[in-house]
């Protein structure tokens, strides 16, 4: 249990996914205008990343290796992922239109998204804490997934935060609009430097 | 021809006007080696799957294409990541995971869908080179400059700076360098405006 715990921490803070490994920039750039759009696509994000990490280290550990075709992985992967938001973009609108309609548009966008084939081939490459094996097994995985997710969101909703404010503020007209909200990236990161050397 | 390759060099350079492709301009410039590595890998990735995908684009129905995009880059972008392991280990260990992040770059997805579908196999090839050797100049010009800053190195040759500033090879130097490299390109096409 400690470990899943160090593991969801380590992703959630200490390795935060956008402001400390860069992945999944484009849509924490692009859909940070506002707190409740950077919301929606955090949890969406969240819900596809647990998903494609169950998938993808169950295709991993019962398909690849037992095949010997390793080396077919991202691209393995990539279809996974896509297939996956499909599926769950026709799951939602029948059951859940209500979530679906206040995703909708972000859902499409995830499949290229890095962070979710990131923490599909970080899950496979990083060795496992609990049992003796070269990738995570399926429940570190998930956590993994999940706790990445999290970091995603936690970092676009604080970043939209800020960016609200922006939009107020006496900016020189050089930095206005998108260098400004670079700038302020990167004040957020700095903050979140200040997890670095934690282990857990 | 040449103005297919100055249209991605320059006008529409991918990262610096079109803001695409960011999550690899931001993790792996830390030295210059690096951004000149991931720079020359986009590229190859892009002429090649620009170059099938113009070959194919009368063959692959409109509702499946994005689908077929991706697996056609995915499989170049294995060949990249296995040639590199391969014969430079050392530049495959530092851009990590990044290599085979390069499937969802927007920018090879983006030149598909807007460029190599519509036009002609060797114009398709032209586009993915200006674009690719526009991608690796702003990652060169990025990474060159973190280097100096934050490494006191170009290179990995010492520059003789005594307390070169950390935070620039750190996270937050990466946005902070773009940021900054955006504010100038603006205040130049600002005065170019007044002249």
């Amino acid at each position: 249990m400690g470990a899943l715990i160090g593991i969801a921490l380590t992703s959630i803070f200490v390795q935060n996914f956008v402001l400390v490994k860069f992945y999944g920039i484009c849509p924490f750039l692009g859909v940070s205008k506002k707190v409740d759009t950077a919301l929606g696509m955090g949890m969406a994000v969240t819900f596809v990343m647990t998903l494609a990490s169950i998938m993808t280290t169950i295709c991993q550990k019962y398909i690849l290796v037992p095949l010997k075709i390793e080396y077919m992985q991202t691209i393995a992967f990539i279809v996974i992922i896509a297939a996956l938001v499909q599926f769950v973009e026709m799951f939602l609108q029948k059951s859940i239109p209500s979530l679906y309609s206040s995703l909708g548009i972000y859902l499409p966008l995830i499949t290229t998204n890095c962070a979710v084939l990131g923490v599909a081939l970080l899950n496979v490459r990083s060795a496992s804490v609990i049992s003796s094996a070269e990738s995570y097994t399926l429940i570190e995985a998930i956590v993994n997934g999940f706790s990445a997710g999290l970091g995603f969101l936690i970092a676009i909703v604080l970043f939209a935060g800020v960016r609200e404010r922006l939009e107020s503020s006496d900016i020189p007209k050089a930095l206005q609009g998108f260098p400004i909200a670079l700038i302020s990236a990167s004040l957020l990161a700095i903050a979140f430097l200040g997890f670095q050397g934690m282990n857990f | 021809m040449l103005k297919t390759l100055k249209n991605g060099l320059i006008n529409e350079n991918p990262t610096f006007v079109q803001l695409l492709g960011m999550c690899p301009t931001l993790a792996v410039t830390t030295a210059l080696k690096n951004g000149i590595g991931m720079g020359l890998s986009v590229t190859f990735v892009l002429v090649l799957s620009n170059m099938i995908i113009s070959l194919l684009r009368k063959v692959i129905p409109q509702k499946i294409r994005i689908a077929a995009y991706v697996v056609i880059i995915a499989t170049f972008v294995t060949v990249v990541d296995l040639v590199l392991k391969a014969y430079i280990p050392s530049l495959s260990k530092s851009l990590g995971l990044f290599i085979p992040l390069i499937v969802v770059n927007c920018i090879i997805l983006a030149r598909a869908e807007a460029f190599a579908s519509k036009n002609s196999v060797l114009k398709s090839m032209m586009d993915g080179l200006g674009m690719g050797l526009g991608f690796t100049v702003a990652l060169s010009i990025i990474s060159a400059v973190r280097e100096i800053l934050g490494n006191g190195t170009i290179f990995d040759i010492p520059l003789g700076i005594s307390t070169p500033a950390i935070i620039m090879i750190l996270p937050p130097g990466g946005f902070l360098t773009l940021g900054l490299i955006l504010g100038i390109i603006n205040v130049i096409k600002a005065r170019k405006g007044e002249e």
